[in-house]
């Protein structure tokens, strides 16, 4: 469910960063008058928590599949949703830097995703409201399959817009939609199982956690629902533009069996303000400024003949960077002798 | 030893291969923190099908990596990992994508350039985070962040987060092995998923409360504060403007293509 560098474009990356700078910078001037705030180790020690904790797979009944806790919903139970919000965040920052998870451009998108979604939105919307105050056991589940799924499948829509509008994976917006909501409803019922299953084992051991956290004012979340709301209007308009297809490398349109054009050039506000912006508008060579010059700028070229050169540069490309990586380990090693340094 | 075990002690390595002395390590982590944003900006704005034109930045990495005495056995560990998202979304392009194009001698659906850039994305994306961590260290970034404008809060998280994920890591690693023993090596159902993470759960919160009573009596006032100061001098300018240098060129010039003619 982590988005991914591999698919995002460096707007959609970038909308999300902001997204969640805003957020975060929003959530920690709000923690100044939560209790929460004064114990930094419970927030730091409850994310460590759904960090280990989102590593235990356990079987879903009926499946052959397993599954983890996501973990989002518990802290906001526990901590609040501003408090949960960082909490989230710190895991997903960890996450991304020491395994890969998402990776640090599509941080901001993997934030917006499992974090605002269901701190911001599934508790204080569909969590609080079902729940209430009480601990009684069928309303708690009911209330944490509810948010738990309204939560993934919000994030999950949200991975989906964003895919789409990176422009990087070609799956359809409808197919990637009905694959990726399904599962994710299915993912949803098992976090709010498991979720419900932790949040009554505390409440039997721990009642007073559960009581302190059903104190965290809710009138207060309003600004700060509305002012996301105007935000996801916004930049939900500002993705739809970049929905359009994405103009690609003009260097090997003409290549095309078809010798179709491979993208028409968007117009519009925000296609004008992309183009000022984008390091290279649309990543083409300056002297290429039609679409009918591209031809002969194109890669790889339309003959067979030339056409591999550009697989042979990427080859010596890549000779090139096996002799840079051992020649410097070999030169590196010759001036300091000790230890070996792995150079295979 | 669990798929826990080896993820812990996978990211306890990174983190003995930061403390060593390299020419990479000795760097202040903030150049460090916003070359790897620029590489990664310019890896996600080439084009989908431009495949060969990133591979120069290949070579950024390989020496990189050599300056940073990365073993490549730990890169390759981590690539090997590849991300199931990435590959799951992206093997439907040769699908949707059936255009035909000329590649050399063969006629392919321009679906598997795009398949091919996500996979060297995804590969280019891993590697630059990995020497950071590797030439850096999880601490380092954490205040490098902060200095760079992260909320100290949320900093803090990092930090703790950072301290405890594996020592409750660690501990969650023993339930599941306990478990795996007397279950016959079987997954633990949802009721059993159920007691051991509250259990953890409730462990965690005894634990919070004595990891704060004891960071009240040594005076602790909100900041985690680090024995080492950060320093940018002239060898942290020349390492930001080379490397970013570098990839504005990568970015606008076709390297590989220019590169043919010198060899052939």
């Amino acid at each position: 469910m982590h988005m991914t560098d591999a698919l995002i474009s460096p707007v959609v990356g970038g909308l999300g960063w902001a997204a969640a700078i805003g957020l975060s910078a929003v959530a920690s001037r709000r923690m100044r008058n939560d209790p929460a705030a004064s114990r930094p180790a419970l927030m730091g020690v409850l994310g460590a928590f759904v960090f280990a904790a989102q590593m235990v797979n356990f079987a879903i009944p009926g499946t052959g599949s397993s599954g983890h806790l996501g973990g989002g919903l518990l802290l906001a139970v526990i901590l609040g949703p501003d408090a949960a919000f960082l909490a989230m965040t710190s895991v997903l920052t960890v996450q991304a830097l020491l395994f890969a998870d998402g990776g640090l451009l599509a941080l901001g998108c993997n934030i917006v995703n499992m974090g605002l979604f269901t701190c911001y939105v599934a508790y204080p919307l569909v969590y609080r409201p079902l729940a209430g105050f009480s601990l009684s056991r069928k309303r708690l589940t009911a209330a944490a399959i509810a948010a738990a799924v309204a939560g993934l499948l919000m994030g999950a829509f949200a991975v989906v817009l964003e895919t789409t509008s990176s422009g990087v994976a070609q799956l359809p917006f409808a197919t990637f939609t009905l694959f990726m909501l399904p599962i994710h409803l299915g993912i949803g019922v098992v976090e709010g199982l498991v979720t419900a299953g932790v949040l009554l084992y505390v409440a039997k051991a721990r009642p007073d956690l559960l009581q302190s956290a059903s104190n965290t004012p809710g009138s207060s979340l309003r600004p700060l629902l509305l002012t996301l709301l105007a935000a996801s209007v916004f930049v939900g308009g500002l993705l739809s533009w970049f929905a359009s297809p994405h103009p690609d490398g003009l260097e090997w349109s003409a290549a095309r069996a078809g010798d179709q054009q491979l993208a028409e050039p968007s117009d519009g506000l925000l296609a004008r303000i992309q183009d000022k912006t984008a390091l290279l508008p649309d990543y083409s060579l300056p002297a290429t400024s039609g679409a009918s010059e591209a031809p002969e700028e194109s890669w790889p070229a339309p003959s067979v003949g030339t056409s591999l050169s550009g697989i042979v540069g990427a080859g010596l490309t890549l000779v090139l960077a096996a002799a840079a990586g051992l020649g410097i380990r070999m030169l590196r090693s010759r001036d300091k002798p000790g230890p070996s340094s792995q150079a295979s | 030893m669990t798929y826990l075990d080896r993820a812990l002690s996978h990211v306890a390595a990174l983190d003995d291969l930061a403390r060593r002395e390299t020419p990479l390590t000795r760097l202040d982590p903030r150049a460090k923190v916003i070359v790897t944003f620029a590489f990664l900006v310019t890896v996600a704005s080439f084009g989908r099908h431009q495949v060969s034109q990133p591979l120069p930045l290949l070579v950024y990495l390989a020496a990189a990596m050599a300056f940073g005495d990365i073993p490549w056995r730990v890169v390759l560990a981590r690539l090997a990992i590849a991300s199931p998202f990435a590959i799951l979304v992206g093997m439907w392009n040769p699908i949707f994508e059936a255009q035909l194009v000329q590649l050399g001698p063969w006629t392919i659906a321009a679906g598997w350039l795009s398949l091919v850039s996500i996979l060297e994305r995804f590969s280019l994306a891993l590697m630059i985070v990995l020497l950071l961590l590797a030439t850096t260290g999880m601490d380092a970034v954490a205040a490098a962040l902060g200095r760079l404008g992260m909320p100290r809060v949320l900093v803090t998280q990092v930090l703790l987060l950072h301290r405890y994920g594996f020592v409750l890591g660690a501990e969650i690693s023993r339930m599941m092995r306990a478990h795996l023993l007397r279950a016959a090596g079987r997954a633990p159902e949802l009721s059993t998923a159920r007691s051991m993470l509250g259990g953890l759960f409730l462990r965690s919160i005894a634990r919070a409360e004595r990891v704060h009573e004891a960071m009240l009596c040594r005076g602790f006032d909100g900041v985690v504060r680090r024995r080492s100061r950060m320093h940018l001098g002239a060898r942290d300018a020349l390492f930001v403007c080379g490397s970013t240098g570098f990839f504005a060129l990568v970015r606008l010039v076709d390297l590989p293509r220019l590169l043919e003619p010198v060899f052939s």
